[in-house]
């Protein structure tokens, strides 16, 4: 007779592995199972991690895992055509464990995750799909992999934001467009010591540096660099929707950031060692699936647990809480030898204790103001203009900011709009 | 000189190519289809137009799911390729 399993979890991403990692070290006969040649093949990312998730799980995760930089400095910059207006936080306490975040590649992050749950006594099967539920009634027990029926008490779909085993298990339908966002990103490699002098580092010093502007064409989204530790991972990240109905490639607005002034210096002489893309599903809690029923649920991005708040989008300490949480419903449901989709209502609940409901709950709104096309292309323009005329020197007597910014909103925006904007800004972010 | 078109971007990518192929899609609708929405949707420009028909190629899919989610008339079969093949990021 086949194994059975306690638990299968399909997908070896951040949710996937804490999840394995937490069931294994509770006793659990755990299968992870993963479609790429080994975890983290399939997966890309921005690229900067939020640790106090994994920090909980593994103390001082930072001294083995194989973390780029950690992020010293936060940038954020308003590109207009031909100018850019930039502010820039950073702080000692950032600088200093636990530290706050650090850019990494999934590549070897997700492998060394993945190695951890299997220390902990998971099986890591890579090179494995889950192509199918295997059902008994109403009730999911197992899944098809490879022409093998493999049999479990419950599956956890960890499998990422084009769930297909959510979709097979009837808690989700198709997505709408609109409530997904295309990330590509360039890997540009750069020697170690070009990096440090272009962006301002020293030692293992990285920034996190995130634009918004007229580059996107109006389109809701954004770009970023973050620095790694030889080399740069520059991206942009935009609204599906729009670049279908506008017939816009993500790549041209990714070319036309790359050669932007203020971007075009950084990225000199640099060699793209990698291109790559993914989706990141946006629409907050209205998105999110059905989260579970009989021996089955659903983490991470399969989940739609992405907060996007406007300045920054976190996904992987989401994955990573969510993943745990799971852990905690099924250890709950092994005591008590029940799998029922009552025992497993618990899940929601262990979520919203946790920050992942709360923080998705608080920000449920964001999703519509980060569709105001204004904060794309009319304000950063503003804010440029505006910097131009204070700054210039033309010869001429001086005249107030007051009356400067009265001209850099002339024919472009009303005071009553930017009010309401400002309203509207108040109570989604 | 770094490459500018996605081609070029993706020629430096590792992949494992199935011969089996992932994409598949309906030609009596795609035909007649006047939207398009795959072409400028997918990120490795799968999808081309030529003469009124769309052809596609998948050998270069970052297996994104975008064609099928901008599809409104259902007409794009895109399934993941086959376990251990398609794209094998070396960052990520």
């Amino acid at each position: 007779m086949k194994q059975k399993f306690d638990a299968i979890v399909v997908g070896a991403g951040p949710a996937g592995s804490a999840c394995g990692y937490s069931l294994a070290k509770s006793g659990l006969a755990t299968l992870v199972v993963e479609r790429g040649k080994f975890p983290g093949a399939k997966n890309m990312w921005g690229g900067v991690f939020y640790g106090p998730s994994l920090n909980q799980l593994f103390p001082g995760f930072w001294e083995e895992a194989p973390v780029e930089r950690y992020i010293l400095r936060h940038k954020f910059s308003l590109l207009a055509p031909e100018s850019s207006f930039s502010t820039e936080f950073t702080t000692k306490k950032f600088g200093e464990p636990p530290y706050n975040g650090f850019s990494l590649l999934r590549s070897k992050f997700d492998r060394w995750f993945a190695s951890k749950a299997e220390q902990a006594g998971a099986i890591i099967a890579s090179g494995l799909q889950a192509d199918d539920l295997l059902w008994d009634g109403k009730r999911v027990v197992g899944i098809k992999a490879g022409g093998d029926e493999l049999p479990a008490s419950v599956v956890i779909a960890c499998d990422g934001v084009n769930s297909v085993l959510a979709e097979k298990a009837g808690l989700r339908g198709k997505f709408s467009p609109g409530d997904m966002k295309q990330g590509i990103k360039e890997i540009i490699q750069l020697p170690r010591d070009l990096i440090e002098q272009r962006f301002n580092l020293a030692g293992e010093e990285g920034v996190a540096w995130e634009f918004i502007g007229t580059f996107t064409r109006g389109i809701p989204g954004g770009a970023f660099i973050y620095t790694n530790k030889e080399t740069l991972s520059v991206g942009i990240v935009v609204q599906l929707s729009e670049l279908a109905e506008k017939k816009i490639s993500a790549n041209d607005l990714l070319e036309e950031f790359k050669q932007h002034p203020a971007v075009a210096n950084l990225l000199a002489d640099g060699k793209l060692a990698e291109y790559s893309a993914h989706l990141i599903p946006v629409g907050g809690k209205a998105m999110m699936p059905g989260l579970y029923k009989d021996g089955f649920l659903v983490a991470g991005d399969a989940a739609a647990l992405i907060l996007a708040t406007g300045l920054a989008m976190e996904g992987a300490n989401f994955a990573i809480a969510s993943g745990l949480a799971a852990a905690r419903t099924v250890i709950k449901a092994k005591k008590s030898g029940d799998f029922s989709e009552k025992s497993l209502s618990c899940y929601p609940e262990l979520l919203g204790q946790s920050f992942v409901l709360k923080d998705l709950e608080a920000f449920k709104k964001a999703p519509h103001f980060l569709e105001n096309p204004r904060v794309y292309s009319l304000y950063p323009q503003l804010a440029c203009d505006l910097a131009e005329r204070i700054f210039t020197n033309d010869g001429k007597a001086r005249k107030k900011t007051w009356e400067l910014l009265k001209q850099s909103m002339k024919d472009r925006v009303s005071f009553l709009q930017m009010i309401r904007d400002l309203i509207q800004i108040k109570r989604s972010i | 000189m770094n490459p500018k078109s996605i081609e070029d971007k993706l020629a430096v990518n590792k992949y494992d190519i199935d011969k089996e192929v992932h994409i598949s899609i309906h030609e009596d609708i795609c035909n007649k289809c006047e939207e398009y929405y795959c072409i400028p949707a997918c990120p490795a420009d799968c999808f081309k137009e030529s003469e009124g028909h769309i052809t596609f190629s998948y050998e270069g899919c970052l297996e994104c799911g975008s064609c099928l989610i901008v599809c409104e008339k259902d007409a794009i079969g895109w399934t993941l390729p086959r376990a251990g093949f398609g794209i094998c990021y070396q960052y990520g």
